[in-house]
């Protein structure tokens, strides 16, 4: 069998549906295999618009993302995607094509040392230099992509190699080669009881939940210990939906632009219950500061995490789900009572209450940022899936748009990659062809792959770019307008296209609102028209995301709590 | 203070640059490295020498744990393993100096390998100490040029490192 008809059965063999790529000369082979074959593959028109869509399709659907490019540019373009990947623990896995074998290290046309370029940023990676290798790297690549802490693979893949002859069996699954790969997804009893007993113990305590609760699945291990223990739940960006955001428990998002009572919740613990977080800079703010109260029991399947930015009193390393569900068990031997820690309950719900997120309607007959996400959150009643870009509208989103379900709010948290949202929308629909699948955008964002309107369109994938449109690169303006004298230096973004004529240009539908009171039929008629829509909401222009507590700071520095 | 790490990986292509790459973007520094194959030849063996002072060593062998293609990692114990480093010094030496830098190497027990009318090429095996204690003694004969490899070490006793 052809080797590049090898890669695609291999490839099926591990469960893929659906592969985003864009072709070139070096993966000629490999196309021309596809061409007969019944993978799904979809035609982006960039390729980091394939590496953001491989990744919305994993964060929607739990399964590997996959995408492909040529060598040279396709590769290098696809890099951006990948360190995406990394930071936010996506499992994808990334084929390149590469040059011949007797080109590499020629500066041959379209060589570029990709596996030299992404090894900062990928899990692991591989050059091939023998076709019979072929099926095996494939597997053990989904085998580290998905397990322990995903993250992306990359297959490098010289020309040559796709065009040989090999055996290949689908129905043999290769033996792994990989003696110095085992994740530890089972929590280590002992430190499990401790975990119980300082729990049981806790005056204040609070559950601090991010993505990794999302990526093993254990949000209904997470959901339990918290009823169970009447224990409140703060929530990262890429957390968000592990826990409803509509309970009593839920305190929102926690960082920067967090809620204030997750904030307040968080600095006043004494103990965080801290479950496939990493501490990253913009929740802890000062580090020196944060929590100052707190001891930490600290659950995380990647054992560098544990005590990397702050020591773990309690560290557990494994997989959340299982660590989680061991957890339950051993505090319910302890018979937690619910009255153990009322005053801290109390305290928490008077947070709540009192300093509450503000939904202004309407600025001077404009449209509020806030408002709009709002709207979009009561027409969709929110059940949509929610992929932002980055800026002042993935924290509006992120604070209003209340998620009830894992894998419903996919954003580029850790690398904060602006036009990642838009790519990513294609890839989630691609994963859930049934959901209502909407990237809230700002008009700086969108611009950077609003190119994949075709890919939308050729595709039929109907998602909904709804464009918070003020005219500005609105976070740095806001940073700007704070902190550095109001000198808007290179923000603003006047010269724009008509998001509306661009869309119809496309062949997708367009729409505007620019009034509170047009807003929900506007959104209404974009959610029910038949394919990829793009909705742009004039919003007031220089409104900013608070509360907002300003990098490397504490909770007592934060701005705009109550306005 | 200084820890040395003997870390087995698979004798791979690209390995030894994905354990600088990872000490280069997570800010560590390397004090000495030394690379070679084992008595297994799908396995190889580095010994990294870094600071604490630099870095949390906790830090550096977990994230060096995290390379697919490293095998074991072992914080080397001084008080219970040799290390050893090999010098090669290139020394002048006329017909004045040369018994003198002689004593010198009887003294540390280290080896004259080539001689000529001008300088003489001595090598040396010992800890780090013992191979800077001998290079600052021989520097005010003129040192042509030296080199020295970085550290290797071994536990001590019978359970291999």
């Amino acid at each position: 069998m052809k080797a590049a008809t090898v890669i695609l059965e291999a490839l099926k063999r591990e469960g893929v549906d659906a592969i985003f790529g864009f072709p070139g000369g070096v993966l000629l082979p490999l196309y021309d295999a596809l061409y007969d074959s019944d993978l799904r593959h979809i035609l982006v028109r960039h390729e980091q618009g394939a590496g953001h869509a491989a990744d919305g399709y994993a964060r929607a659907s739990g399964k590997v993302g996959v995408c492909m490019a040529t060598s040279g540019p396709g590769a290098t373009n696809l890099v951006t995607s990948i360190a995406n990947a990394y930071m936010d623990s996506v499992p994808m896995v990334a084929i390149t094509g590469q040059v011949a074998r007797h080109l590499i290290g020629l500066d041959s046309f379209q060589e570029a040392d990709v596996t030299g370029i992404t090894l900062p940023i990928v899990k692991h990676s591989y050059l091939v230099k023998d076709a019979n290798d072929l099926s095996r790297i494939i597997r053990e690549a989904f085998y580290i992509a998905s397990t322990g802490r995903p993250g992306p693979v990359v297959i490098d893949i010289p020309v040559d190699v796709t065009r040989e002859d090999v055996e290949f069996d689908p129905s043999i699954v290769p033996d792994m080669d990989l003696p110095g790969y085992k994740p530890t997804v089972k929590g280590h009893p002992k430190q499990i009881r401790e975990a119980a007993r300082v729990l049981a113990a806790a005056a204040r305590p609070v559950i601090y939940a991010g993505g990794g609760v999302i990526s093993s699945d254990a949000s209904e291990e997470l959901r339990e210990l918290a009823l169970y223990g009447h224990i409140p739940v703060v929530t990262t960006l890429t957390g968000k939906g592990c826990f409803p955001e509509d309970h009593d428990l839920a305190m929102g998002m926690v960082g920067m632009h967090g809620t204030q009572y997750a904030n307040y919740v968080m600095s006043r613990s004494d103990l965080i219950v801290a479950v496939g977080v990493r501490f990253d800079d913009r929740v802890t703010g000062k580090l020196e500061a944060f929590a100052p109260e707190a001891r930490f029991v600290h659950i995380d399947v990647d054992p560098a995490e544990i005590s990397k930015n702050v020591a773990a009193q309690v560290p557990i390393v494994g997989d959340a789900k299982r660590v989680l569900a061991s957890l339950l068990a051993e505090v319910k031997k302890l018979e937690l009572s619910p009255d153990r820690h009322l005053p801290w309950m109390e305290q928490v719900e008077a947070w709540k209450r009192d300093h509450p997120l503000v939904v202004r309607s309407e600025g001077d007959g404009e449209i509020m940022p806030e408002f709009a996400v709002n709207k979009i959150w009561e027409v969709t009643r929110g059940d949509a899936v929610v992929c932002t870009e980055v800026g002042q509208h993935q924290m509006w989103a992120a604070q209003h748009y209340l998620t009830r379900q894992p894998r419903h709010f996919i954003s580029s948290a850790g690398l904060g990659t602006m036009g990642f949202g838009f790519p990513a929308a294609i890839g989630a629909q691609v994963a859930r062809p049934d959901s209502l699948v909407i990237d809230i955008a700002g008009d700086g964002s969108f611009q950077m792959t609003l190119q994949e309107l075709a890919t939308a369109v050729q595709h039929d994938l109907p998602v909904k770019v709804c464009i918070l449109n003020n005219q500005w690169l609105g976070m740095v303006r806001q940073w700007q307008e704070l902190f550095w004298g109001r000198r808007y230096s290179h923000t603003c973004m006047e010269c724009q296209p008509d998001f509306v004529k661009l869309a119809e240009a496309y062949g997708a539908t367009g729409l505007r609102a620019s009034t509170p009171d047009d807003l929900e039929e506007v959104l209404r008629v974009g959610f029910a028209a038949e394919g990829p829509t793009v909705i742009d909401i004039r919003v007031k222009r220089e409104a900013n995301v608070y509360p907002m507590i300003p990098a490397g700071g504490t909770v007592d520095d934060m701005l705009g709590g109550d306005r | 203070m200084k820890h040395t790490l003997s870390v087995l990986v698979e004798n791979k292509p690209g390995v030894l640059t994905r354990v600088a790459g990872l000490f280069a973007r997570r800010g560590f520094n390397i004090d000495s490295l030394a690379v070679a194959e084992t008595e297994n030849p799908a396995v190889s063996r580095m010994t990294i020498t870094v600071d604490e002072q630099d870095q949390p060593v906790e830090q550096v062998t977990k994230q060096l744990h995290k390379l697919i293609n490293v095998l074991k990692i072992t914080d080397l114990d001084p008080g219970s393993s040799v290390e050893r480093e090999l010098l090669l010094i290139k020394v002048r030496a006329d017909t004045q100096s040369r018994s003198e830098i002689m004593q010198v190497v009887e003294i540390f027990r280290a080896k004259i390998v080539d001689v000529n009318a001008e300088v003489l090429l001595i090598e040396l095996t010992g800890t780090r100490e013992k191979v800077s204690a001998f290079m600052d003694l021989l520097a005010p004969f003129g040192v042509v040029e030296l080199m020295r490899t970085g550290r290797i070490a071994m536990g001590r006793g019978r359970r291999p490192t």
